[in-house]
Formats: structure tokens, sequence, C-alpha cells
């Protein structure tokens, strides 16, 4: 919080910046604005980034650095008896208790002595380091306006800076979108890595047997943890597959009629309501399979003699597949309307009925679109989250029948790493090399049915 | 041109013919092109039933959780309970008094009978909330005088009662069946025919945090933590991807590295959402050291989240607006970023912001990256700040959801009946923006 002041007052002091630069400049050209090489506003606009950069460019570097300084002082500051000869772990649950005694929390270690003093010495020494923050963030953004200041006169190209500066800035915006695929993609690897040198890769992929656990003891009862993650896959596409059964019809019908057969005023009503069903979260889907859908299955069955599992596959994958009705009759709808008029024209001229033009014109046409719209939906199905966490089950089952519960690779990346996390225990990197597979998974589904697309679209337009 | 013209003619010759083949089929081509048509429609029918299914069963589920039963009982303000050590009262002895003494008295006061056994003693003092001591010690610090004499207060029922008194559970059924004894439903009944029970808005639900008591629970909490979590999402994700949005359209040159840039944002916008969770770990909490559970890094986690719509929704924008502006300008003399900030990117605006919102309704909704960062846990607290630990709106869902107690059914369908109503109107503004100022070129 006390930072986001600092920010918000570095923002007011670039803001006072840029009325002084803009006044700067409309002096040196002895009041004649005209005079100036740029607007006197850009004069202004100089002056803020010259404020502002530099500043919160050593903010951003301050606040990663400080904590490691203050962490590495207090600790070494802390009597060596105590140090000596802690593992790296027993190390952070010392620093983070000297933290929690610091901010005020009750912490196990509060009373010990030597603890309550590396705690009053934290304080003081983020108070100072705050302090001197604080300094020196002003102190260079006051540099930068004399700077800037000395800088301005009539033949100084300010827009020219400024926007090169903009230009910049709007360059690394675009770059964000590829180091969030970097990070994703790194971070994966690098967690999965770690992962693959405790369990063995082809162990993982094609293990029958997924119990994850690390063991407490080596002796231990069933202290063997097995990482196989076929089970997992087979449940993920179980449930993907009953979702597709559901919604590749239901969708696909719905967008051949809203395109070839509703009037504009059905379409004005039905339009919004498959938008609305879009638009529910997914959590909302998940408490509705787990308490109407689930039941109502449990009950049929055992109303005609089968044996439902509460869990069961089939309701978690009915209510995904109703979550992605409306993504399949959107994009549907989209490469039905893009078949061009003059084939259905041709057809009806032969004679033949609206729906024979559909399934023998039409469909065809948009079929390489339909295709990537149905790719697209499995792709969404298989990385959906919240629907099987509460609807489906948690054990591995190897089995593809519906009315048993299965588990799913989003299930049990959610189940190991909500609660306790040990970056250094198979047991929570395990999520990550699930976390991999999903995302090469989907990543490869989107990538064909992308092209399959645009590969289509080119031919129409 | 004769050859042409003269065809059709040669084939009208035999007139005779062409309704007998093609008649015999015609009746069953009618009626599969009603069957089709009937399919189609039938499977628009569908999924609107299936919303109102939905909706409905969350609605008749949900709509009891905004009342809450209370119960009128008569207490003693007695002195030697408040003050057992005699001497003069002062705001500390009142501070420590033993409030739970005084709502047990009453009750034992009203069924003397059941004081006798342990169990059932219990179950007694179970009707009534058990924050009811809490409640009891702010009426006393915030009015001293209430010592020494008897009060009629109304106390929230317990959840179990309060759901038997809306009437979710069958008192016909066996007594082992049902989650209130015997005993429960005849003092219920008792009060019930004094007339003391009486039903009040639950304006807690709207201004409380999270409660292990479905009767004290309130999504106000999450509320708040929703809110700074989109605060977050929302000066990250809308500046970035404006700008993104802007260099990609308006000054990327066409080249390998642009359509890199491109293919990313397509399938960024594909990867489950899960997966951004992983980042959101791995990167920001491990690897940045944000806090944990906070509305800073879930913020940022939504913020990459929704970056791509946003991109995809500001680059149609712009592309909609038509080149004669930008040439207009440009002739005019304007450098082609102030032809960008002058006039191109205020006219986009509009639709600028309908994607905006439409991917803020998105991060709303969003629950399972937010579940890896940790913002998951228990919080009473209401947040004060981005770095506090925080839970949001879809989440408290999931947490009450997965609670076993039946009356947080009801709060976990109010509260999405909550969380759907803040969508219904995002959305509502999203599509009155759009109408308002679309412009066709």
């Amino acid at each position: 919080m006390q930072t986001f002041i600092v920010v918000l007052a570095l923002i007011g002091f670039a803001a006072i910046g840029y009325t002084m630069g803009r006044a700067r400049a409309v002096m040196t050209a002895g009041g004649v604005p005209k005079d100036l090489h740029s607007l006197p506003s850009y004069y202004g606009s100089y002056t803020a980034l010259w404020i502002g950069l530099p500043s919160l460019i050593l903010l951003a570097v301050w606040m990663i650095v400080q904590p490691q300084i203050i962490d590495g002082l207090v600790m070494g500051g802390l009597p060596s008896d105590m140090t000596a000869g802690l593992s790296d772990s027993q190390f952070g649950l010392l620093l983070n208790d000297i933290r929690n005694v610091a901010t005020g929390n009750i912490s196990s270690r509060g009373d010990d002595p030597a603890v309550a003093a590396a705690a009053t010495q934290l304080s003081s020494l983020r108070h100072t380091g705050f302090i001197l923050m604080v300094v020196a963030v002003f102190g260079v953004g006051a540099g930068g306006l004399a700077f800037a200041r000395n800088r301005i006169s009539p033949t100084l190209r300010a827009r020219n800076t400024v926007e090169k500066v903009i230009n910049v800035i709007l360059i690394i915006s675009s770059l964000i979108a590829i180091l969030t695929t970097v990070g994703i993609v790194l971070s994966l690897l690098f967690e999965s890595f770690v992962f693959f040198t405790k369990v063995p890769f082809y162990e993982f992929l094609f293990g029958l047997n997924w119990s994850p656990q690390t063991a407490l003891r080596a002796d231990q009862v069933g202290s063997s943890g097995a990482f196989g993650a076929i089970p997992l896959f087979v449940g993920t596409l179980l449930i993907t597959f009953i979702a597709m059964v559901v919604a590749a019809p239901i969708g696909l019908m719905s967008a051949i009629y809203m395109a070839e057969y509703a009037d504009p005023r059905f379409r004005a009503f039905a339009k919004p309501m498959l938008e609305v069903l879009a638009g529910i979260p997914t959590v909302v889907y998940g408490f509705f399979a787990a308490l109407t859908v689930a039941p109502f299955f449990r009950g049929a069955g055992e109303s005609i003699g089968l044996d439902v599992s509460s869990e069961s596959a089939l309701a978690a994958g009915v209510v995904m597949g109703i979550m992605i009705i409306p993504f399949v009759s959107s994009l549907s709808d989209d490469v039905i309307n893009a078949v061009p008029q003059s084939l259905r024209d041709g057809s009806y001229g032969l004679g033949a009925t609206k729906s024979e033009t559909i399934r023998s014109v039409v469909v065809p046409a948009a079929l390489p679109g339909i295709v990537g719209a149905l790719l697209l939906a499995i792709s969404r199905a298989i990385g959906e989250t919240m629907i099987v966490v509460m609807a489906a089950g948690l054990a591995a089952n190897l089995t593809i029948n519906p009315l048993e519960a299965v588990t799913t690779v989003t299930v049990q990346i959610v189940t190991l790493l909500v609660g306790d996390q040990e970056f250094d225990s198979a047991k929570t990197l395990s999520a990550f090399a699930l976390g991999l597979v999903l995302f090469f998974i989907t990543l490869a589904l989107n990538v064909i049915a992308l092209g399959v697309v645009r590969k289509y679209r080119e031919k129409y337009d | 041109m004769t050859d042409t013209t003269s065809s059709p003619q040669g084939e009208s010759a035999g007139p005779a013919r062409r309704p007998l083949t093609i008649s015999p089929h015609l009746a069953k081509r009618y009626a599969r092109e009603r069957l089709f048509r009937t399919l189609g429609l039938a499977s628009v029918a569908t999924a609107g039933l299936i919303l109102l299914v939905l909706v409905g069963s969350i609605v008749s589920k949900g709509y009891s959780a905004f009342w809450l039963h209370h119960v009128d009982l008569t207490i003693e303000f007695s002195v030697d309970e408040l003050n057992p050590d005699g001497g003069p009262i002062e705001m500390e002895t009142l501070q420590k008094a033993n409030y739970l003494g005084l709502v047990r008295d009453a009750l034992k006061r009203e069924f003397p009978d059941a004081a006798s056994d342990r169990r059932e003693r219990r179950k007694l003092y179970g009707l009534v909330s058990p924050n009811a001591d809490i409640m009891l010690r702010n009426m006393v610090l915030n009015d001293p005088s209430l010592v020494g004499t008897t009060q009629t207060v109304s106390f929230k029922m317990s959840d179990d009662m309060d759901t038997f008194a809306k009437g979710f559970i069958d008192r016909d059924l066996p007594e082992s069946d049902r989650r209130v004894t015997d005993a429960e439903i005849k003092w219920h009944d008792h009060f019930e025919a004094e007339g003391r029970v009486h039903v009040a808005f639950n304006i807690d639900f709207f201004t409380k945090g999270d409660s292990r008591e479905p009767e004290e629970a309130g999504i106000y909490g999450a509320l708040i933590g929703s809110i700074l979590t989109l605060t977050v999402t929302l000066l990250v994700s809308f500046p970035v991807g404006v700008m993104a949005a802007v260099y990609l359209e308006e000054f990327a040159p066409k080249n390998r590295f642009t359509d890199l840039i491109e293919v990313n944002i397509n399938n960024l916008a594909a990867v489950p959402s899960i997966v951004f969770g992983l980042l959101g770990l791995a990167v920001f909490l491990n690897f940045f050291g944000l806090p944990r559970s906070a509305p800073l890094a879930g913020g940022l986690v939504l913020a990459l989240m929704t970056l791509p719509t946003i991109i995809i929704a500001s680059r149609s924008a712009l592309k909609a607006v038509p080149p004669s502006i930008r040439e207009a300008a440009l002739g005019l003399g304007a450098s082609p970023l102030q032809v960008v900030t002058h006039h191109v990117l205020p006219l986009a605006m509009p639709g600028i912001l309908t994607g905006t919102i439409i991917g803020m309704a998105q991060a709303l909704g969003e629950t399972a990256p937010l579940l890896m960062i940790g913002m998951v846990a228990f919080i009473v607290d209401v947040p004060q700040g981005f770095t506090d630990p925080a839970t949001v709106l879809p989440v408290q869902v999931y947490i009450w959801a997965d609670s076993p107690e039946r009356a947080f059914v009801e709060k976990t369908s109010a509260a999405i009946m909550v969380l759907l109503g803040f969508l219904v109107l995002m959305n509502a503004i999203a599509v009155l923006l759009r109408k308002r100022f679309e412009r066709r070129w």
C-alpha cells in the first residue's frame, strides 16, 4: 500500500513536471508557441517522461533487490549457533518466523529473544529502506526534471523524442503476449524437468497407476507413489467424449437452424440466449452438475436398476457439453454464414429442398470450419477445470464406463496444488508435468483448428 | 443459341412423366425437410430449456438465503452473571463477562425439562447461532445501562433450525433421517406458537465476510476481493492490451515477427485458464515472491488471461475505423502517432470498451487459476488492500459448494445469483455501449 502511494506521488510529480515543461518551452520561445519545433504539450510530455520513467524503473528494481539485501543482513545478524547446520527449508521457516514477528503476527518462536531482536532489526531496516527508496526515487525524478528543463529550447525536437519513447512502449506492450507464452512454457518445462528427474518420463506417460504421494518415512506402507498418468488421460478423454456427444449435435443443429431457417426476430431472441449460456461462469456449471444433474442421473439410474456413481463421468460430461454448446454453435454459425449464397441458389435451382441443400451443399462447403470449431471445442473441454473439480471424482479409475467416477488432468492439478505445496516433492511437481501435457495438447488442437479455419476462409473471401 | 432454347422445349415434350417420377419421393422429401427443421428448432429449444432449468434450479435453491429466521428470547442481564466478583461495573469486566451463560440461562428457563440430559441440553443451546454471545456483548458494551434489566432480544437461529423453519426439512421423516431431532422441532413449534419466531432480511449476507457458520457467512469479503482483483486486472490489461493492439494494427511492419506475435495472441486466447494459474504460481509467487492469496497476484494472472480478449477486440475496433480518416489527418500534417491518438483511438473507443467489459466479465467469473495461487483460503476478514489475503466471488461459491452444511447450499446459490447479477449488469453495459456508440461507416 505504501508503495502504491509512492507510485501515485510519482505520477503526480510527473504531472507537475508536465505543466512546468510546457510553461518552460513557451517561455524559451519568448511567449510565441509557434516558434517552437513541437507543440508545447510535447515539451510537457518530454519533461514528464524524464521524471517518470527513470524513477519508476528505479522503484521497480529497488522493490526486487531490497528484500533480498535486508533478509541477508537480518540472517547474518543472527547468532551463529542458530543458523548453523540449517537446511534451506528450515532457513526459510526461520526467516518466515522473523517476518511474522516483525509484522506483529503470532509465531511459534515469538518468545525467542534472538528472533525478537532480529524482528526489530528487520522492521527498522525495512523502515530505513523505505525512506531511502523514497528519497532516491524522488531524487532521480528531480534530476530528470532538471535535465529536461535544461534541454528545453525552441529547437529541441520534443515530439520526435516523445513519439520514439511511446513507440518503444507500444512494442513492449505487444511483446507481453510473447513473454506470457515464454513464461508458461519455461515455468512448466522447468518444474516438469525437476519432476522427471524423480519420476521417469515413460513411467509418467505410460504408467497405468496414479496415486500421487510421497513417503514421509522410508518404511511407510504404500510409500511409493505411482505417477502413471494414463488413467487421467483416459478419464479426461471419456468426459470430453461425453461432452462432445452432447454439444456437437445440439450446437451444430442450433447453428444450422439459426443460420438457415430462423427469421430475424427469432435470431434476435435466440442468439443472446446462447450468449448468456456462454457467459455463465464455469463454477456455476460445476455447482449445477454436482447438486442437480449428478443426483438426477443417480436417481434415474437407480430407478432402472443401474448403479450410477454420485460423481459419475456422465454428469460432469453432460454439463460440460452444455457449457460448450454455445461455443460450437456460434463458431459454426459464423462458418455457415460465410458459405456464399450462390452455392445455395444453385442447389435450389436444381430442385433440392432446403434440408437437402444444407446437408449436401452448405455443410460440406463449411466442413473445414465446422471441424475447426469442433476441435476448438474439444480443446476447451480438455482444459475445463471447475466443472470436473466439482462434479468428477478424485480417485484415478482406469475405466471407460461413463457411470463410474473418473478423474481428469485438471482435477489432479487442482487437488495437487490447493493446500500445502512443496516444490521439492514429486507430488507437487507432478502437477506441472500434467500442466505441460495439457498445454501442449490444447496448443496442438488450437494450432490445427486455427489452421483449418484460416485455410477455409481464404477459399471464399 | 438455338440449341439451348430448343432443349427445354424438347423436354417438355413428355410432361406426363415428370410428376410420376418425382411425386412418390416428394412427400418423403418434404417429410424429411420438416423433420430436419424440427430437429434444428428442438436443438435451440433444448439450449433454452437447459438455461431455464439452470437458472431455475439456482434461484429456487438460493432465494431463501436472503432472509433468516430469528427467535425472541428473554434475556436477564443479571448483575451476578455479568459481574460475578462484585464491585463497580467497568468496561473491562463487561468485555470479559460470560454472555454465553445469559443465552443458555434464557433457553434453560424456557425449557426446564430439557436441561437434565446433557446431550439434549447441547441441542437446546444450539437453537440459536453460536455468535449470539458476541451480539449480546456488543449490545451491552454499547449501552451499559442494560445491566440488571430484562430484555427481549431477537437472535438468529442456527443454520439447521433456520433451514427447518424455512420448510426445507420434512418433519414427517423418521428422526434418524433428518438433521433436526424431535425435541428441536418441539422447541421450534413452541416458539412458533407463541409468535416469537420471525423472519428478517439477511443483511449480514451482504455486509460480512466468510464464516464457518452458514447463518453468519456473507459475501462482502469476496465482493471486495473481486473488486480489488478486477481493479488490478483492469489497470494492467487495459493499457497494455490497447497499446499492443494499436501497435499491431497501426504501426507494426508486416513481417515474420509480427506474424508470430499475432499467432501467439490467438493461441493464448485458447490456452486453458488453469495453465495461467500454474504460470502465476511459478512466476509471480515463487519467482517474484508476491504474497499468496493476494488480489495483486490474482489480478495479474487474470490480466494475462484477459489480455488476448482485449487485444483481439481492440484490433477489430481499430480495423473498423475507415482509412480515409487516417489519410485526412495525415494530409493535414499530423504525425502517425497524432493520427492514432487524436482520431483513430477516440473513434474506436466504444468498441474497445465493449471488448474490455466483456473481458472483465470473463475475469470476474474465472475460478480455476485463482485456486492455484491460494485465493481459495478460508478468509474471514474483509481485505483492506491489494496485498491482503482475499478471495473472490466465484471462489467463494466454490468454497461454499464444498461445505457439507445443508444451509450452505442456499448460500452458494445466493452467491451465484449475486455473481450472475454482476455479469448481467456488465454485459448489459457492454451491449448498451455498443448500441449507443456503434457507428457504421
